[in-house]
């Protein structure tokens, strides 16, 4: 599995839409296996994205500050698959990169505040972690 | 659409961070109220909601914070309705009415704080809390804005921010998701509604509830510039000149941060960054100085000149 800054980087150069879908489960498993768990291979609604998405919301009701996030990816993916031809295709493409970046970035920070807040992503600061890790590193 | 007289009088919810940072909303949401005809009356000696730090710490605390707020409305004023701008305070004002119908243990806290505190307990059902967007869509409507319409918005395409805390989590909002008429969670539309009757061109934005790292602000912040940094160029790409927000926190972090993201990210973004209270009062035919916008830490006044609402 490639890191989410390796991902961050990809999705510039992202050609196409399959692509793009791609590197954002690759965002959204990295969570689910940060939790424990096993990414799924389940589809909703046709996307194994949206699938992801609700296995990373599980018992974390503020992961759903993606769920738009993800839900427009797969709305861009099947607006610039189904309509190959359009002449909006490479502005489409453009977008669902944009919305793929936030995705990433979203799930980058809540990387790093995993475990904190309530509904969003809380205001505890994150500098407290090494802090309390300090004393133990003394210690051992 | 039809319009509702119980929202043309409401207590007035502004919360600190109205009183601080989100002045110009402050401003923006009294001036548009008087221009308007409609009746804002202050909630006496109001509290904080409980925000996120005391909803972390303790969100029963947090409950019985948002319960007190809600109490003398109700209860020391006789109003029906608190109208809360902030999506902060109208999120924890709603949560805490959820908890107080579906948790014994919320009920009873905030029984005991109530009784310490030597006020009346606030039941749920006392009264309707709503947003500043409901305020206008019920009370007005999109025909009775029109009507008004002094400076249309015309030629100005904005892209509607709403945030995270609006929508989120949907079962504290049994209003939303209610059939024609009520607002969406997953594709929220009442600030494109109310813009587009003041002849604003909206424009098609997928991160209009995204996140805007507002919460960890302080403790991560590069994680908050690049999120805020994408949703600004999100907003170019869509065709957007303006982020119309609706949320003190948001509005800030969109401001501060777009200035971070050029200092740090060496990334520009030229958004125009204004409450949608401030394009509506424009709109009404107040002056920028009315609605606030010299408050803003963006500068907008040259953009609003050009656009002839200046």
């Amino acid at each position: 599995m490639r890191t989410l800054v390796e991902l961050e980087s990809a999705i510039p150069a992202a050609t196409t839409a399959d692509h793009l879908l791609a590197i954002s489960e690759e965002v959204l498993e990295h969570w689910i296996v940060a939790r424990g768990g096993v990414p799924t291979d389940d589809t909703r609604e046709g996307f194994r994205l949206l699938a992801l998405h609700r296995q990373g919301a599980k018992g974390d009701p503020s992961f759903n500050a993606c769920r738009e996030t993800s839900r427009e990816i797969a709305y861009h993916y099947n607006l610039i698959t189904m309509q190959s031809e359009a002449t909006e295709t490479t502005d489409r493409l453009e977008m669902m990169k944009m919305i793929s970046n936030h995705l990433c970035l979203f799930i980058s920070g809540k990387m790093q505040v995993a475990g904190l807040g309530d509904f969003c992503c809380s205001a505890k600061p994150i500098r407290l972690t090494p802090e309390i890790e300090a004393p133990t590193r003394k210690e051992a | 659409m039809t319009t509702n007289d119980k929202y043309k009088k409401v207590a007035y919810y502004p919360g600190c961070a109205l009183e601080g940072t989100g002045h110009a909303y402050n401003r923006s949401t009294k001036a548009i109220g008087k221009a308007l005809g409609l009746d804002l009356v202050e909630v006496e000696n109001w509290n904080c909601c409980g925000a996120m730090e005391v909803k972390n710490v303790d969100p029963k605390l947090q409950t019985y914070l948002s319960s007190r707020v809600m109490s003398v409305a109700a209860n020391e004023m006789d109003m029906d309705v608190v109208m809360a701008p902030c999506n902060g305070c109208y999120h924890n004002l709603k949560k805490a009415e959820y908890d107080l119908n579906n948790d014994p243990e919320s009920v009873e806290v905030v029984n005991r704080l109530s009784s310490k505190a030597g006020h009346k307990t606030y039941e749920a059902g006392q009264v309707e809390t709503i947003h500043a967007l409901d305020w206008i869509k019920d009370a007005i409507g999109e025909d009775g804005l029109k009507e008004r319409v002094k400076n249309s918005l015309s030629g100005i395409k904005i892209a509607n921010y709403y945030g995270c805390m609006y929508t989120r989590p949907r079962h504290i909002f049994p209003e939303k998701d209610a059939g024609p008429g009520s607002e969406s969670t997953s594709k929220p539309h009442f600030m494109d509604d109310l813009l587009a009757a003041a002849g604003a061109e909206n424009v098609d934005f997928p991160l209009k509830t995204a996140c805007c790292g507002g919460a960890h602000t302080m403790s991560d912040c590069d994680t908050s510039t690049k999120l805020v940094l994408n949703i600004l160029k999100t907003a170019r790409l869509a065709g957007a000149e303006v982020i119309a927000t609706e949320c003190p926190t948001c509005h800030s972090g969109l401001e501060m941060h777009q200035i971070r993201a050029e200092k740090v990210l060496g990334e520009k973004v030229e958004m125009k960054i204004l409450y949608f209270t401030q394009l509506l009062g424009m709109a009404l035919g107040l002056k920028p100085r009315k609605v606030g916008v010299h408050e803003n830490i963006s500068d907008s006044i040259r953009f609003l000149k050009d656009k002839g609402l200046a």
